[in-house]
């Protein structure tokens, strides 16, 4: 019995080939304001594993989410933006810490979705589970340090105390990366909540899968609901809307590197109508690549989704 | 402006507490406004630290039985029925058919027209009726009105009237509007021979949304001669809280020593739970004092809470946890 | 009688086990002393002997300071700052899952009362672990160059107030930068210092980066002056931080003191009056005023002078002194009884100075060390008790007129620890905060304490500060940029 046959997404074969017992599969749903609705589209797509010879594996059909998919999201991620950016940093540290816990316990689930989604061997698949593990607890360790490092007592020349303070931008449109489906996802991801905002994911569009893994760790951690919302599909059909979503503050557009049909220029075009902030994708010039996400990473990720809150205060008796 | 209510023992009393001739907005304002801040943080804190208290054995079975008969069992709803009210009542005269010894609650309220069939249900069993009034709960009627509703519910019977503050005219200013109502509403209660039903002043305390306002509003409410001051109808959320009680248990205790005169507190609204409610008759004891810790000077107003009550009632009776299906509704 | 009488609500103490005797924790793992003693460890509310606690010789502390080279050497010094973090983590963990547990034991061994330590001392000890474990790998963002350095083998000595609170706000910044440690805890309350070392033990933490060495004044010093400490970090007297500044006078050895306190604080007349009652209660009276930071002066504008004693009058009637296991207790045990002596001392003399002694009437245990909640009016800035800590539940009222006054008087004191204001003018807070020589200002609240904010005094009080960015920098030596 392999690994990939009892913990990770099945092979399409029939269940004589491999042993006596039928598997029971799941079914890959959306993660919209903490449950786990089908689209209301009522569409599915089928992912296949990448990589291997011949004919790609057939895996699950995913959610295909919709513009209204994207909407719903949107609502719910600013409904948890009071609650979320109101919990103090200590306790959205632990949070965070928490999902590195529970993904460390659903490491096997997480490597087998990982191989399947990548086409890594198992072995490979772990070291990038640990490397996304990792990823929280170092976020994890930022949310009561931003304030720290990027704050400051600004020395007006004047009776006044004056100080800046980050605050979260507020709701977060992501293009998830699309070819590194969990660690991709992760850093992108934990780096908007940390300060405080939530966020609305467009998962991968060929390698949704682990991202559902993702959003069943996150709703068994003690994250709000609606702090994260995942939706799997055809990034070039929900990210313009979402670009140019009014309710939204901000976008990164990390995933619109190798998506078919996406402009990230068009994007930002689209998101300058409520002047988002953008994050651009990497790369130069018109051209968006996907970076290494295996490095350390440092503050810009953090850095692109807060605004700067000056604060003046007379000094008298 | 001066007062209409000049004439009256409210205004006078009034003139005297803030040593004017002439009992203005102006000079209204000038007196609340002199009350000290409340910190938010700081009262929430002190809030928080008292419902630490650890409430056991003995004092628990105390606190329980002391509770239920604070409470003002209550029911607001538009779809009342005379059958529903009596009901009610049953439930007051007989909180647990399996133990006799349970306390009765101190009163029911209800809408003005209930009055009577709640009166007529109670009979001589002690248990007193509470009518709304005032347009409750947004009072937003003419004064004519306002006082006609007053004076119905006395006249069918009420022991005591619950009314509302005007929270517009409050917000903005208008505090001697405020108190020439509440005054003229205590005018209403007055009965034929000369005695007087209890008047329970509901500040809405969700609407005035800062604990400075509750003080003012508290204060406000005490001058102009509410017997209680009640924070909530229980239409509004947040309804009563800790803290909201916690700066009204200072301000009749406050006012006591100021005046010599007591007023009752009644938080309405949210209190479910044996547990809550043990937390503000903890908090009445350590703020307020034992001359509170009493039917006539504190109250519950809630609908679910009894029945909690009695659940824990049970348990330490019989030692085991109960359910539901233990303790009759209404 | 009041009509709410709390019944008795004691917290079990079957949760913890103590040992009859405990060893030294050097190395990984429970050691004998080398030609060291033993002593008692007693329940200050009892004067029940809890367990024998080793009284570690000089050998003993070499023995612990080698220990802690050869893990700094071996594998602490040159670990990655990640997983250091997560090492800090498994802790803060392991101290939150066992927080009863250690808040039992702390109320045993000190006397505070279980409210404090369940939802203060522990919370905050686990809290600390937790924020120090994000720095292990992020100090290239602390401003202490671009690549700190560990400093090496650090030697710490903490008092008895907070015990795992104290150890928490040693250890956590210590390791979260690469070094190892020998920590001493007070003679009175090693017991939950030796808990933490199964934690340690625990969380599989190499052997060797925490090192707990009981004992006295003695054991300290043989720590303070070991040669292989390169850096001291110590809570405690005044007193005794001078003579740890003279004695490592003339070394590379470097320090971190955190001394006593004469707080003043100051209510003007516009203040939120209840919640400043509040304040002030917990300004003097949390952990018994055993704590160098407590408002033990209260400084009050003359106008609401006697308004505001009254209500404290009224207020502290509600203190309930006794058992430190009872949910409901308010003050417990003075640590000690020369701690008790001390504070009996320092209020004689106020009375026979001529101040006006206000003591809560209160029935206080037949055994154990205690003291009601004390208040002295008509206090001259003059007198003893305005000028010297108490440390114990006894605060002094003094008067003023104008902030100018307020700030001259809170000044006037060799000590510059902390400091309290209460006005709901938002500008003179800032004002006075400017005006006050004092290392923490708390406005409108007071003894709050949080891992990401700096601790520590001017002047006497000490030097260096701990929690924060700013803690950081006792534990590193500057990288590139110096």
């Amino acid at each position: 019995m392999s690994p990939t046959a009892t913990r990770g997404p099945t092979p399409g074969t029939s269940a004589s080939q491999a042993n006596s017992r039928v598997d029971v599969r799941k079914t890959y749903k959306l993660y919209i304001g903490g449950a786990f609705p089908r689209s209301e589209s009522g569409r599915s797509y089928a992912v296949h594993g990448a990589g291997g010879r011949g004919t790609p594996r057939f895996l699950a059909n995913a959610a295909q989410g919709s513009r209204k998919d994207a909407r719903d999201a949107v609502v719910a991620a600013r409904g948890a933006v009071t609650g979320w950016a109101g919990a103090t940093a200590y306790n959205r540290g632990q949070v965070l810490y928490r999902v590195a816990e529970v993904m460390e316990g659903r490491a096997d689930q997480f490597a087998g979705e990982v191989a399947a989604a990548e086409g890594l061997t198992t072995a490979r698949a772990r070291v990038v589970v640990s490397a996304a593990i990792d990823r929280w607890v170092w976020y994890a360790g930022w949310t009561d340090k931003v304030a720290q490092v990027l704050g400051a007592v600004n020395p007006v020349a004047g009776p006044f105390f004056d100080i800046s303070a980050p605050e979260p931008t507020g709701v977060v449109a992501v293009l998830a990366p699309q070819a590194s489906s969990l660690l991709g996802l992760v850093s992108v991801v934990a780096p908007a909540i940390a300060t405080g905002n939530t966020v609305v994911v467009v998962a991968s569009e060929l390698r949704p899968l682990p991202a559902v893994a993702l959003a069943e760790a996150l709703a068994t951690s003690d994250v709000p609901g609606g702090v994260v919302n995942i939706l799997t599909g055809v990034t070039a059909e929900m990210a313009p809307w979402l670009a140019s979503h009014r309710d939204v503050n901000a976008i990164d557009l990390a995933g619109a590197a190798n998506a078919t049909g996406v402009s990230w220029g068009d994007l930002e075009a689209a998101g300058a109508e409520n002047l988002k902030r953008v994050l651009r994708p990497a790369g130069t010039g018109t051209v968006a690549v996907e970076p290494d996400w295996t490095l350390t990473p440092d503050l810009s990720r953090i850095r692109a989704f807060l605004e700067t809150k000056t604060v003046w205060h007379p000094k008298g008796r | 402006m001066t007062s209409t209510a000049d004439k009256g023992d409210a205004a006078s009393r009034a003139r005297d507490l803030l040593g004017v001739g002439r009992l203005t907005n102006a000079a209204l304002t000038t007196w609340l406004h002199g009350l000290p801040g409340v910190d938010q943080v700081g009262c929430e804190a002190r809030a928080a630290a008292l419902g630490t208290r650890s409430i056991k054995t003995t004092a628990k079975a105390w606190a329980i039985d002391a509770a239920i008969s604070m409470i003002d069992l209550t029911t607001l709803e538009g779809s009342d029925t005379h059958d529903k009210v009596r009901s009610l009542c049953g439930k007051a005269l007989v909180p647990d058919p399996t133990d006799a010894t349970t306390p009765r609650p101190a009163a029911i309220c209800v809408y003005g027209d209930m009055v009577a069939t709640a009166k007529k249900a109670l009979g001589d069993s002690g248990i007193r009726v509470a009518s709304v009034a005032t347009a409750f709960p947004s009072g937003r009627a003419s004064m004519r009105v306002r006082l006609a509703d007053t004076r119905d519910g006395v006249q069918a019977g009420a022991d005591e009237i619950d009314m509302v503050i005007d929270r517009g005219a409050f917000l903005s200013g208008r505090y001697l509007e405020v108190f020439d109502q509440i005054a003229a509403v205590r005018e209403a209660c007055l009965r034929a021979d000369g005695s007087s039903a209890h008047l329970k002043v509901i500040m809405e305390t969700g609407e005035l949304a800062t604990y400075d306002n509750v003080r003012r509003a508290s204060y406000l409410s005490m001058l102009a001669g509410g017997h209680f001051i009640k924070t909530s109808t229980g239409k509004v959320s947040p309804a009563a809280t800790l803290p909201v009680t916690l700066v009204m248990l200072e301000a009749v205790r406050d006012w006591r020593e100021l005046t010599g005169t007591q007023v009752g507190v009644k938080p309405a609204g949210g209190i479910r739970t044996s547990k809550d409610a043990l937390k503000y008759l903890v908090m009445v004891s350590e703020v307020a004092g034992d001359d509170w810790l009493d039917p006539d000077w504190f109250r519950f107003g809630a609908s679910s809470l009894l029945n909690d009550l009695l659940l824990q009632r049970q348990k330490l009776r019989t030692g085991a946890y109960s359910g539901a299906d233990y303790v009759t509704i209404d | 009688m009041a009509k709410l009488e709390y019944a008795p609500a004691p917290e079990s103490r079957a949760v913890v086990e103590i040992r009859s005797s405990y060893g030294l924790f050097i190395g990984g793992e429970f050691v004998d002393s080398q030609g060291g003693g033993a002593f008692p460890s007693i329940n200050p509310a009892t004067e029940e002997v809890l367990a024998d606690v080793t009284d570690a010789s000089a050998a003993d502390v070499d023995r612990a300071v080698r220990a802690a080279r050869a893990a700094y050497r071996g594998v602490w010094g040159r670990m990655a700052g990640a997983d250091r973090g997560k090492y800090l983590f498994r802790i803060a963990r392991i101290l939150q899952e066992r927080a009863r547990e250690f808040a039992v034991l702390e109320t045993l061994d000190n006397g505070k009362p279980i409210k404090e330590s369940r939802d203060v001392d522990i919370p905050l000890a686990a809290a600390h672990f937790f924020y120090h474990a994000g720095w292990a790998d992020k100090l290239a963002y602390a401003g202490l160059g671009v690549a700190p350095q560990p400093v090496g083998v650090v030697g710490q000595v903490i008092p008895w107030n907070f015990p795992l609170l104290m150890l928490s706000w040693k250890i956590a910044p210590a390791l979260a930068c690469g070094n190892t440690v020998v920590l001493k805890p007070a003679e009175t309350t090693s017991l939950t210092a030796l808990l933490f070392a199964e934690v340690c033990q625990q969380a599989d933490l190499p052997p060797g980066v925490v090192n707990i060495v009981t004992g006295a004044g003695a054991t300290g010093q043989a720590l303070v002056e070991h040669p292989g400490v390169d850096k001291v970090a110590f809570t405690g007297s005044t007193e005794v931080g001078k003579a740890i500044a003279r004695s490592i006078a003339g070394t590379r050895k470097r320090a971190t003191l955190e001394l006593g306190g004469k707080a003043a604080n100051i209510v003007f007349d516009d203040a939120a009056i209840d919640e400043a009652v509040t304040g002030i209660v917990n300004g003097i009276f949390f952990n018994q005023g055993h704590v160098c930071c407590a408002g033990s002066r209260l400084l009050v504008q003359e106008p609401v002078a006697d308004e505001l004693i009254r209500k404290l009058k009224r207020r502290l009637a509600t203190i309930r002194v006794g058992d430190p296991l009872d949910k409901n207790t308010d003050l417990g045990a003075i640590n000690s009884a020369v701690q008790l002596a001390r504070v009996r001392e320092l209020s004689d003399i106020g009375e026979a100075e001529g101040a006006q002694r206000w003591s809560l009437p209160c029935d206080l245990p037949p055994q154990g060390f205690w003291f009601p909640p004390t208040i002295f009016t008509d206090v001259a800035q003059s007198s003893r008790i305005a000028q010297e800590e108490v440390f114990g539940p006894v605060l002094s009222v003094l008067t003023f007129r104008t902030p100018q006054e307020a700030v001259a008087k809170a000044n006037n004191t060799p000590y510059g620890l902390s400091a309290g204001i209460w006005t709901e003018k938002g500008s003179r807070i800032l004002w006075m905060a400017d005006q006050l020589r004092a290392g923490v200002v708390w406005a409108n609240t007071f003894n709050k304490f949080d891992p990401t904010s700096p601790f520590g005094g001017y002047k006497q009080s000490g030097y260096g500060r701990e929690g924060g960015r700013h803690g950081l920098e006792a534990y590193v030596t500057a990288g590139d940029l110096g």
